[in-house]
Parts: C-alpha cells; sequence; structure tokens
C-alpha cells in the first residue's frame, strides 16, 4: 500500500514536472503545513482513481473503434434491435454503474476523512492574528490580551513553525479570499461576517498567498508573503516589530519625517510612534522590513520606493493611493525616511 | 321545427362546409398540394415579411446565426486575454480593460452563445424531427428572438461606448453593488440578463409544449428521438431556474436604482444570498447547455453507427435524474465561503452523484459504437473527440467535488481547465458536429468533408494545447481572473502554451465558418437523407418546404426511416388553405385537436422593441418602470386581440 501510493505520489511529481525547481513558493503542492499532508494524499487517490476510470473510457472507445465491422447495413440495424436485451450487454451496463458508484462512495469518504482530520487543528492555537482585507491589500493585526503587545503591520504574515495559529478573517468592503496555497485552502472574507482559519506549519520557508476572489480593478495584485520562521527568529521579529519607528538621524531622514507624518501621507497611514496615526491605508510603522511594496506588487528596493511613491498610479493602477506630485526634493528626503522604517 | 331537426340540418350544413374546405388526402396531392400549401404558409415578401415571420425554421435560423457571431466575439476577446497573459508582467491589456474583456468573455458565452444557441438548433429542428409544421406559440418564438437579440445587441453596444460590464460573469455582491460598482456598468449586466431571461424563457414554453403536444401520431414518449428528450429536460430546467436568476438580478437593480438593501449587510441584508441565488440558476445552466448536447452525440452516434442508442430507457432517465439532480448542487461553487461541514459533506455527494447517469450515457454511446458499424465522417469524428475531452473534465469535476481539494482548486486555472473541457469538450464539440450534420438539411447543401476534417483536427489539437496546461497554472497557484502574474512562479510555460493553443483553435473555427460560408455556394447539393439517418427530419426534402411536411407523418418505432422500406405511412385530412397543425396527446400522441397556426405578424417585433425600450431605460432611472410599461402594453394588447372567428368549429379529425 505504502509503495503504491509512493509510485503515485511520484507520477503526480513527474506530471507536475516544474513544481520542484519552483520551491512550492505558490503551488498547492507546498506541504508546507499539517494539512497539506491530507492534502496531498487526497488528491493523489483522486488522481489515481480518476485516470483508471478515465483508460477504461478511452480503453472502450478504440475497442468499439477497431472492432468496426462490416457486416450489411440492414444487418447492423437489425442486429442492434436484438442486442438492447443482450446479455453480456446488459451486465456490461450493469457492472458500469455499480464501479461508478462504489468508486464514488470510495471517493466521498476518502474526502469526508480528509475534511475532518483537516478540520482537528482547530481549537487548540496558541496564535490568532487578524487579517482584514480591503481593496487591494491586507491588514494583519497580531491580537493579545495586552494592548502593548497588539501588533499591527500589513500584506505579510510571519509565523513561528510548529505552532497552530488562528486567522481570523474579515474583510472592510468586498468579498476577498484568504489562500496560502502551499499553507491552507481559500477562505473567503466577506463583509459583515467573520471566518477563520487554523495554519499548523512545518517547514521553515516563504510562502506567497494571493486574494483569490475577484474583488475589482487591482485583484491581481493583492498578493501577501507568508514567513514562517523557527520559534526564536519569530520572537525576534515580533519584538522588533513592536517597537516604533527609530526617530529620525539625518537632516534629509528628518526633512522626510516632516513630510510624511505633517502632510497628505499621515491622513492615511500610520507610522506608530509619530503624529502619523492614520487607519485607512497600510501601517508603515516597519515598511522597510517587509520583502514586498503594495501587496506583493513590488519587491521592497528603494528603487521601487521612489518608483511607488511617485507614481502608485501607474505601477498599481486603479489603487486607493493617490499619485500627489511630489516635488523632487519630498521626494528624496520620503524615501530616506521611509527607508528607515526597518 | 323540433331541436332534433334543428340539430341534424345544423350537422348537413357543416358536413357541406367541410366538403367545400380544401384538406390534404388521396384527392389532392403532389404539386397542386404543394401549391395550396406553399399559399397557405408563406410568409410575406421583403422586410416586413422578414420582421413578421413565425417560421421557426427562419426563426431558428437567425437563432444559430446570431449565436455564432456573438461566439466569434467572445472568442475574439478570449485571444486578446491570452496575448496579454501569454507572458509575465505584461501591459499590454489595462488591469481595468482586462476585467471587462473576461466579464464580457464570460457574459456573452453563456448567456449570448451556448444558450441561445442550443435552443437556436431545438427550434429550427425539433418540428422536423416530431414531424409536424410548425412549433406552438410561433409569434412567442419569434419574440424570443427580437428580445434575445436586443439583450446582446444592449451589451455589446454598452461594450463599444466604454461602458461594459466589468465585475465578472457571476457578478458577486457587493462588488457589483451601488458602492462598489458607481456607473452603469452593473445594471448593463444585469438588464441583459433580464432580456435572455426572458428570451430563454420564451423559448422554453415554446419548445416543451412543441414537444408534448406536436408529435406526429404514432410517436409515443416511448419513441421520441433522445434529443427531443434532452430539449424537454432542458425547457423545463430554464423554467425551474431562470426565475431564481430573474429574481437576484432584479434585486440587484433596484439595491442600486431605488435603494433597496437586499444585499447590503450594514442594512440587514446578506451578501451571500446572491451566490444562493444565482448558483441555483447558475448550476443548473451548465446543464441546459450540456443536455442538449448529449442529445446531438446520441443522435450523431445512432446515425453513424448505424444502430438504434444502446438501452434507450436508461439514455431517457439519466437525462431526466441529472437535470433533477443538476439542482442539488449549487452549494459546491460556494465551498469557500465558510458554511456548516455538514453542509460540505452532502453537497460533495450530491456533486459527485451527478456523475452517475453522465457515465451511464457514456457507457451506452460507447456500446452503441461497439455493437455498431461506425462511419467516422466529420460528426462522428467530433462525437469521439467529445468523449475523450468531455470525459477528463468530468472526472476534474469529481476532483473538486471533494471540499479539501475544491478549497486549494477553487476559482484557480484549474478551474479555467475544468469548465472548458466540460463546456467545449462537452457542448461545444458535439455543436459543431450536429451543425456539419444537419447543415444540409438547413441550408440544402453538404459541407467540404475535407475541410471539415482539417478544421476538425486543428480545433481538438488546439483545444488541448490551449486548455491541458492550464491545470498546471492552477496547481501552481495562478488564481482566475488575474489580468497578469508576476514571473517566478513557473507560470511563464504552461501560459505560453495556453496563448498559442487559443490561437489555433481560433484558425480552425475561422476554416470551419469558411467552410460553412462557401459550401453555401459551392457545396454538394444535398439529397432528402444524406447521412442514411432514422429520423423525421430526413423524411422530407432538404432544406424543407415552408410547410415541413405535405402530409404528416405516422410513426410505428423508434427509428421511422429505418423502420420502413420506401415511404413513410402519413395521415391526411389537415387544411391547406390555411396554416394548420396537428396536435396530438401528450403521452400515446394519438391525434387529438387541429389547431390553426398563427399568420405572421409585426406584433412581436413591436411588442419586443418596447420592452427592450423599457428595459434599457430602466438602466437609467426607475421611471422607465411605469412609462415603458404603457407602450410595452399597448404591443401587447395588440399581439393578443381576440380575433374574429370566421370559419366554423370543426370537429376532431377522424
Amino acid at each position: 500500500m505504502m509503495l503504491r501510493r509512493g509510485t503515485a505520489a511520484a507520477g503526480v511529481m513527474l506530471l507536475l514536472g516544474g513544481c520542484a525547481q519552483y520551491q512550492h513558493y505558490q503551488s498547492i503542492f507546498g506541504n508546507a503545513a499539517v494539512e497539506g499532508r491530507d492534502f496531498n494524499q487526497l488528491f493523489v487517490i483522486f488522481l489515481v482513481v480518476c485516470v483508471i476510470m478515465y483508460l477504461a473510457v478511452i480503453a472502450f472507445l478504440f475497442a468499439g473503434i477497431a472492432r468496426r465491422r462490416r457486416s450489411g447495413d440492414a444487418n447492423v440495424v437489425e442486429q442492434g434491435r436484438q442486442h438492447d436485451s443482450d446479455p453480456l450487454m446488459r451486465t456490461g451496463l450493469v457492472g458500469w454503474g455499480a464501479v461508478i458508484g462504489v468508486g464514488l462512495i470510495a471517493l466521498a469518504i476518502a474526502s469526508f476523512f480528509a475534511d475532518r482530520s483537516m478540520a482537528k487543528a482547530a481549537g487548540n492555537e496558541k496564535l490568532s492574528i487578524t487579517v482584514t482585507a480591503n481593496q487591494w491589500w491586507w491588514d494583519v493585526t497580531y491580537n493579545s490580551a495586552d494592548a502593548s503587545k497588539t501588533l499591527r503591520t500589513a500584506n505579510e504574515l510571519h509565523l513561528p513553525v510548529g505552532v497552530p495559529v488562528r486567522i481570523i478573517l474579515r474583510s472592510n468592503d468586498v468579498i476577498h479570499s484568504f489562500w496560502v496555497p502551499s499553507l491552507t485552502g481559500k477562505q473567503d472574507l466577506i463583509p459583515g461576517r467573520q471566518s477563520d482559519v487554523t495554519i499548523v506549519p512545518t517547514k521553515v520557508g516563504i510562502y506567497r498567498g494571493q486574494c483569490a476572489e475577484f474583488c475589482g480593478t487591482q485583484h491581481a495584485h493583492m498578493a501577501f508573503v507568508v514567513d514562517v520562521d523557527s520559534y526564536p527568529d519569530f520572537l525576534k521579529w515580533w519584538h522588533h516589530q513592536l517597537q516604533p519607528a527609530p526617530a529620525p538621524t539625518t537632516p534629509l531622514v528628518q526633512a522626510g519625517y516632516n513630510y510624511v507624518t505633517g502632510r497628505q501621507c499621515a491622513m492615511c497611514h500610520n507610522v506608530s510612534g509619530t503624529p502619523a496615526s492614520g487607519q485607512v491605508g497600510p501601517d508603515l510603522t516597519h515598511l522597510a522590513s517587509r520583502r514586498t511594496i503594495a501587496a506583493g506588487t513590488l519587491p521592497m528596493s528603494k528603487g521601487n520606493l521612489y518608483g511607488w511613491v511617485e507614481d502608485p498610479q501607474s505601477i498599481k493602477p486603479g489603487n486607493h493611493m493617490p499619485t500627489i506630485g511630489l516635488e523632487p526634493n519630498d521626494l528624496h528626503a520620503v524615501v530616506a525616511y521611509l527607508e528607515t522604517l526597518k | 321545427m323540433t331541436e332534433r331537426e334543428r340539430v341534424e340540418q345544423e350537422d348537413k350544413r357543416l358536413a357541406a362546409e367541410r366538403e367545400k374546405i380544401a384538406r390534404d388526402g388521396p384527392k389532392l396531392k403532389g404539386a397542386a398540394l404543394e401549391a395550396r400549401l406553399h399559399a397557405a404558409w408563406r410568409r410575406p415578401p421583403g422586410i416586413m415579411g422578414w420582421l413578421a415571420t413565425v417560421d421557426h425554421k427562419e426563426i431558428g435560423r437567425r437563432y444559430i446565426i446570431t449565436a455564432l457571431i456573438f461566439l466569434a466575439l467572445a472568442g475574439v476577446l478570449a485571444l486578446l486575454m491570452r496575448l496579454q497573459l501569454a507572458r509575465p508582467d505584461s501591459n499590454l491589456i489595462s488591469a481595468s480593460r482586462y476585467n471587462e474583456l473576461f466579464t464580457m468573455h464570460g457574459s456573452t458565452m453563456m448567456f449570448l452563445f451556448a444558450v441561445p444557441v442550443m435552443e437556436g438548433v431545438a427550434v429550427f429542428i425539433i418540428p422536423l424531427m416530431l414531424g409536424t409544421r410548425s412549433t406552438a406559440f410561433p409569434r412567442l418564438n419569434a419574440f424570443s428572438y427580437f428580445m434575445y437579440l436586443f439583450g446582446g445587441l444592449m451589451l455589446w453596444g454598452a461594450f463599444v461606448l466604454n461602458i461594459a460590464p466589468d465585475m465578472g460573469w457571476f457578478a458577486y455582491t457587493p462588488l457589483s453593488g451601488p458602492q462598489f460598482s458607481p456607473g452603469k456598468r452593473a445594471d448593463v449586466w444585469a438588464q441583459m440578463i433580464t432580456f435572455t431571461e426572458v428570451a430563454a424563457l420564451a423559448a422554453a414554453v415554446v419548445l416543451v409544449t412543441t414537444i408534448l403536444k406536436t408529435r406526429a401520431p404514432g410517436m409515443t414518449l416511448a419513441r421520441m428521438p433522445i434529443f427531443a428528450w434532452a430539449m424537454l429536460v432542458v425547457g423545463i430546467m430554464i423554467i425551474f431556474s431562470m426565475p431564481s436568476v430573474a429574481l437576484a438580478s432584479s434585486f440587484l437593480i433596484s439595491d442600486r436604482l431605488v435603494g433597496t438593501q437586499f444585499y447590503n449587510q450594514a442594512e440587514h441584508g446578506d451578501a451571500l444570498l446572491w451566490q444562493h441565488l444565482f448558483w441555483f440558476f447558475g448550476h443548473p445552466e451548465v446543464y441546459i447547455i450540456f443536455l442538449p448536447a448529449t442529445g446531438f452525440v446520441s443522435t450523431i452516434v445512432e446515425t453513424f453507427c448505424r444502430r438504434s442508442i444502446f438501452a434507450y430507457p436508461v439514455v431517457v432517465l439519466a437525462l431526466i435524474s441529472t437535470g433533477i439532480l443538476a439542482f442539488g448542487l449549487w452549494v459546491h461553487h460556494m465551498f469557500a465561503t465558510g458554511l456548516p461541514r455538514v453542509g460540505y459533506s452532502f453537497y460533495t455527494a450530491a456533486s459527485m452523484s451527478v456523475s452517475i447517469p453522465t457515465g451511464l450515457q457514456i457507457f451506452c454511446w460507447l456500446a452503441t459504437m461497439w455493437d455498431g458499424r461506425p462511419r467516422f465522417q466529420v460528426p462522428m469524428l467530433y462525437v469521439v473527440a467529445f468523449i475523450v475531452t468531455f470525459v477528463i473534465g468530468g472526472l476534474t469535476g469529481v476532483i473538486i467535488a471533494a471540499v479539501p481539494l475544491d478549497l486549494q482548486l477553487h476559482d484557480t486555472y484549474f478551474i479555467v481547465a475544468h469548465f472548458h473541457y466540460v463546456l467545449i469538450g462537452g457542448a461545444v464539440f458535439p455543436l459543431l458536429g450536429i451543425l456539419t450534420y444537419w447543415y444540409p438539411k438547413i441550408t440544402g447543401r453538404m459541407m467540404s468533408e475535407r475541410f471539415g476534417k482539417i478544421s476538425f483536427w486543428m480545433v481538438f489539437l488546439g483545444f488541448q494545447l490551449a486548455f491541458f496546461p492550464m491545470h498546471f497554472s492552477g496547481l501552481l497557484g495562478m488564481p482566475r481572473r488575474v489580468y497578469t502574474y508576476p514571473a517566478g512562479l513557473g507560470l511563464e510555460l504552461p501560459n505560453m502554451l495556453s496563448t498559442i493553443g487559443a490561437f489555433v483553435v481560433a484558425l480552425a473555427v475561422l476554416i470551419y465558418v469558411l467552410n460553412g460560408v462557401v459550401s453555401l455556394y459551392r457545396g454538394a447539393i444535398a439529397p432528402d437523407n444524406p447521412w442514411d439517418s432514422a429520423s423525421l427530419e430526413w423524411a422530407t426534402s432538404s432544406p424543407p418546404p415552408v410547410y415541413n411536411f405535405e402530409h404528416i407523418p405516422v410513426v410505428e418505432g423508434r427509428a421511422p426511416l429505418w423502420d420502413t422500406e420506401g415511404d413513410i405511412p402519413v395521415i391526411s385530412g389537415l387544411r391547406v388553405d390555411e396554416k394548420e397543425m396537428l396536435l396530438t396527446t401528450v403521452v400515446s400522441a394519438t391525434p387529438d385537436l387541429r389547431e390553426p397556426v398563427p399568420h405572421a405578424s409585426l406584433w412581436p417585433f413591436i411588442a419586443a422593441c418596447a420592452v427592450g425600450v423599457f428595459f434599457v431605460s430602466s438602466i437609467f432611472s426607475p421611471w422607465a418602470v411605469v412609462f415603458g410599461a404603457i407602450p410595452s402594453a399597448i404591443a401587447l394588447t395588440a399581439w393578443f386581440w381576440p380575433k374574429s372567428l370566421e370559419r366554423h368549429p370543426e370537429p376532431v379529425i377522424a
């Protein structure tokens, strides 16, 4: 049994050729969480059964074609009438129906047990995170009873390996869907409702998640990064993120600080430890520590920060951050300040 | 004069009247009969006659051609999308334009191509197949076509005017609601639904009544061609499912137009209500498209294997049970919304169970081929391609019926692959086959076999190249409806292959269409029954005369033209100076009534115009509902104005 399953799994991997080389960054065979194992097993079972059924149909089809007989036309019509009560063909029909029925019952049972097994992780979580979807970015809050330990970030999740995490899902506008193929299946975020998923990551690594329900113009650019760390690394990250933003040290950074906290930026964005406390856009407190800009649209780099701050509407057309036409001096200063938000 | 004498006198007078009325029969046949039938049935000439016609063959042809034009338009949109997706991070098409493209592609394919083309084929062929002279309610049939045409023109007019819908063909609230879709785009989409649902409901009523009441004498339900069974089931499914989407889209319009709150969570509405209402229609819709195609397959398999379908009762029961089960599956579109787990298990089982009747049908086709003598002309090739392709789509359907698998595969390109295998492999391949098969009956000429085979192989292989790699794009994590994707996820190769395949398919369809157009003028003249088929549409000339049959045929078995050597038996006694058709009983098809058939009339067209103006203007103002109802009511009143009865009522046919 194990051997057969192993062979089948190898077959799937062969079939999926390209997957391995991309290290399951966003593949559903990433198998980086507890439920991934159940998923892979179930998928292989279904695939094997379906391939067998398909081969049976094709074999019957080509047998019928190869058998094509040369007898006279009238004969065929006449024989056809008699053959409807032919016991062999009747048995074939009943047998075929029985095979389909039994196969489906087996698959339904397998699916039932996989579903329940995957649901088992829920209920004993050690960490609770609220993810709120917005057009087109993810607001992330690490919940804690202690307000000073409540951590807010955006478009990036850090999870400790081996720890069950409950992710509470909400939406501020339209329906989105939370999906990290390597870690968990989809769960819709529906305005006015609350849902959740529980993840137990099993492999350290970086995974990509993406909104999976069409949510408007920039649905394609509503991604996020999930960073599964060892527990000590996670704690280190967590403590660092709890710190307020560092104070400006150079005149250029000071100018950027003045602009960000005193002008348009602060209307929407929050930078902890500064007067900027807008709540409608992503939190910027540790922006530069993240891997991407604008919900997975661009990799984090100085050049991309320049591009994004100067003209977000040409990079992600239709998103809710306006192009405000910064003077070159202001732009230099703002980017310099943002870069210090490690 | 006693009462008795009075009755006798009246009987005599009626008998004398009847003598004067021209009937077909031994005294009247051949050219003389044809001339009189032609005079009674032909429509007025000219543009007015064109607009007024109630001939099911003309309406069916228009339906088919219009639907094929929409197929071509939606295909062009698909090519544009494939161009954009050929490479990662492509900037060929903007995000908002791309969203319009896939919304228009899906809406056009589902509402303006797939359902109407099936109805169009049925409207053309069903009366011929059943051996009658007209559909039931021919004016309603004409109205249905114009409503469909106007709905399609409105949607595509909006696209040209840059107010095309852009929220996906299933228009989830609240994205399609007043807050997140300002402007008129979503209203255009919702009113297009209203047009097509009126058209589809009208066509369904016409088809169901035609199938139940106008079959040739002797064509009991148990002798009815499988395609007629399929359309009967589909007609009933349309009647049960369309009201659901009618309700859903009316709620949406009133949310948007007059400030109701059906889908607004903040005011105790519910965004999920939309999904339930929409998919309660949307899932049966898939079978409304697929079941006619299974009827095509049964028709082709019978003819080209020269064997009646194996286990006819099983095939019929499979059609009926698929039609019923189709209404119990809609929740499998909503597994990711977070419903109770018991519900999940129920809908998994229900979704899987629908593959039992389909699996049995496939066995019956294969057994028919096994036991018969297949000839591999173009229509039969499409049936083989159908089986090879559709079964893959069916099996991936079983895979995504399992909740744990669906939660990963849902809304990815795996789903895109799945439903294109089911809809193109399961419905478009049989359609291309059946259009080749019925082409001689529709046009009187044969399509070129050579170009038919070339386009067949291109469409088949191109399809596999375009859609098989999408399974892998999905497994590698590519969601649906994204206008671009980043490099480095392994998506480059499958997407490039899909784009190449899409262009091969487009070229193949172009060859198919050119073959159809050239064959109109250059094709070999078709005999009455070029494929040596068994059903009644081949008992009349190709193309059929306007009155379909000189005499109404009588059916004694399941394969009328194979059962009889030479002329098939006929029944006579219908009037020839007036349009008249024979109604038979629902189950046993014994002659029941002679029914006058309406003449050509402009009122269906005028009514469609009035209702069309009403629907379109209600996009812009709720007052249109009040003022638009007035011309609509006038047109409908004129249409239904009682005619003075000039003829004497006549007894039931002997």
